[in-house]
C-alpha cells in the first residue's frame, strides 16, 4: 500500500494529468499530428493506434531515461531513434500476429510512430532529464492526452460519417430504411483538420491562457469619414 | 515512360504526402509562417526524399526482402521486419552525410538549408515515403520517380500554406481560433482543394 502512495506522489500525478488538457501534446505542443489525422476515420483503428503510441512512449521514455547519463550528447538522437524503432518493431510484429486486419488498415502509420514527434519530444524534453519512473508516467500521460484527442476525433468522424461506432449501428442509415443520411465528408481526410481545428478553438475558449500572442491586431476604423476611400 | 509520368503526377498531386496522408504535419504547421523559410525547408525535403527513397529501395531489395540474401548463398531468410530500423538508420545517416557535404563544398547552400536538415530526420514525410515505397513494392526506377515526386508535392504544399498564412495574419479571426486553430482549418480547405485532383489518370 505504501508503495502505491509512493508511486502516486505529486510529481507523478502532475506528469500524468497535465498532458490531458492543460499541456495536451496535440492541441498545445503541436506534436504528433500526422497520425492523429490519418487513422481517425474509424474508432477501432484509433483505439489501437492510441494504445500502441502510449505504450511506445512510456517504455521508450523509461528506457532512455535509464541510460540517460551514459548517452554522449552528440549521438543522442540516433540512440533515441534506435530504442524507439526497436519498440515500434515489437508493436508492429505483435499487431501483425494478433490483429492482422487492423494492422493492414493502419498500414505505414504504425511504422511512423518512430518519427511521431510525441515520442521523440518526450524523450528529448523530459526523459533525458528525469529518472525512469517519472519518465514512464510522463510517457503514459502524454500518450493519454494524445489518445483523448484521437478518440474525440474518431467519435465524430465515425458516427457522423457512417452512422456507426466501433462497427455497431448508432444511427439507422437511409439506405437501410432509417432516417440518417451519412455525411460523406467525415470519412474524407479534410474533416480531421476541421475537427481538430474546432477542438483547439473549444479548448482555448475554455482555457484562454493557451491562446497564442497575435502578431497583428486589427484596429477599429475611426468612423465619420463618410465611407469614401 | 508513361507509367513513370503517371506515377509522378500521382505522387505530386493526387497522393500528396502532406495533404492527403498528413505526413510531416508537425513541421508543416510549425515552419509555414514565412514563404522564404517554407520554401527552403520544402527544397531540403525534396532533396533528402529524392536520395533516401532510392537508397532505401536498394537496401531493401538487396538485403532485407524475403530471400534477398540469395546472392550470398543464403536462402529462406526474411529480414523484412528490420525494414523500419534500417530505413530510419539510413535516413539519419544520409541526412548527416548530406549536412557534412553541404558544409564542406557548398557553404552558401549550407547556410540556407543547414538549419532545416536536423528537422528532416524526424519528419514523417521522409520515413513515410520510404515505407510507402516498400509497401507498394516499387522497383528502382519507380522509387526515384516517387521520391522526387512526393518531395516536390510536399514542398508545393508547404509553400502554398505559407503563402496563405502570410495573408491570413491580417485577418480578423475569433480569439480562440487564432494561430493554430485557423491553420488547421486552412489546411483542411487546402486538402479539399487537392482532392479535386483525385481521379485524374494519365
Amino acid at each position: 500500500m505504501s508503495a502505491v502512495t509512493a508511486v502516486l506522489n505529486d510529481e507523478t500525478k502532475k506528469v500524468l494529468v497535465a498532458p490531458l488538457v492543460n499541456d495536451n501534446p496535440i492541441t498545445l505542443q503541436v506534436l504528433g499530428i500526422c497520425s492523429a489525422l490519418a487513422v481517425t476515420s474509424q474508432m477501432s483503428t484509433s483505439l489501437i493506434m492510441a494504445l500502441a503510441l502510449t505504450l511506445v512512449t512510456a517504455f521508450s521514455s523509461a528506457a532512455i531515461s535509464a541510460i540517460r547519463n551514459h548517452i554522449p550528447s552528440s549521438i543522442r538522437i540516433i540512440v533515441q531513434m534506435t530504442i524507439i524503432a526497436s519498440l515500434v518493431i515489437v508493436v508492429d510484429q505483435l499487431l501483425k500476429a494478433f490483429a492482422y486486419d487492423v494492422s493492414k488498415q493502419l498500414s505505414v502509420f504504425v511504422g511512423l510512430i518512430i518519427t511521431n514527434c510525441i515520442v521523440m519530444g518526450r524523450a528529448e524534453g523530459y526523459a533525458m532529464k528525469n529518472p525512469p519512473l517519472e519518465s514512464f508516467m510522463d510517457g503514459i500521460g502524454n500518450g493519454l492526452g494524445y489518445s483523448l484527442i484521437l478518440i474525440i476525433v474518431a467519435f465524430f468522424r465515425e458516427t457522423l460519417g457512417s452512422g456507426k461506432l466501433l462497427g455497431i449501428e448508432v444511427f439507422k442509415l437511409t439506405k437501410d430504411g432509417g432516417w440518417y443520411d451519412p455525411n460523406g465528408l467525415m470519412l474524407l481526410p479534410p474533416s480531421a483538420f476541421f475537427i481538430i481545428g474546432l477542438i483547439i478553438w473549444a479548448v482555448r475558449q475554455w482555457k484562454p491562457e493557451q491562446t497564442e500572442k497575435v502578431e497583428f491586431k486589427i484596429m477599429s476604423i475611426s468612423h465619420g469619414e463618410g465611407g469614401h476611400h | 515512360m508513361e507509367a513513370y509520368i503517371s506515377l509522378f503526377v500521382k505522387a505530386v498531386f493526387i497522393e500528396n504526402l502532406a495533404l492527403s496522408f498528413f505526413l510531416g504535419m508537425c513541421t508543416f504547421i510549425a515552419v509555414s509562417k514565412k514563404i522564404s523559410t517554407a520554401m527552403g525547408l520544402g527544397i531540403a525535403v525534396m532533396v533528402v526524399q529524392a536520395i533516401t527513397v532510392p537508397a532505401n529501395n536498394v537496401v531493401y531489395h538487396a538485403l532485407l526482402k524475403e530471400d534477398a540474401l540469395s546472392w550470398l548463398g543464403i536462402t529462406g531468410v526474411d529480414l523484412s521486419f528490420l525494414a523500419l530500423l534500417s530505413c530510419i538508420g539510413m535516413i539519419a545517416a544520409l541526412v548527416q552525410i548530406l549536412e557534412m557535404i553541404l558544409d564542406k563544398f557548398f557553404p552558401a547552400l549550407y547556410f540556407a538549408l543547414g538549419v532545416f536538415l536536423p528537422l528532416i530526420t524526424v519528419n514523417c514525410a521522409i520515413l513515410g515515403g520510404s515505407l510507402f515505397m516498400i509497401e507498394r513494392d516499387y522497383n528502382f526506377g519507380e522509387s526515384v520517380t516517387y521520391g522526387v515526386g512526393s518531395g516536390l508535392g510536399w514542398a508545393l504544399a508547404i509553400t502554398v500554406m505559407a503563402g496563405v498564412r502570410e495573408k491570413l495574419k491580417y485577418s480578423d479571426i475569433p480569439v480562440g481560433l487564432q494561430g493554430l486553430g485557423i491553420t488547421f482549418i486552412t489546411a483542411g480547405l487546402m486538402s479539399l482543394g487537392f482532392m479535386a485532383f483525385s481521379g485524374i489518370q494519365l
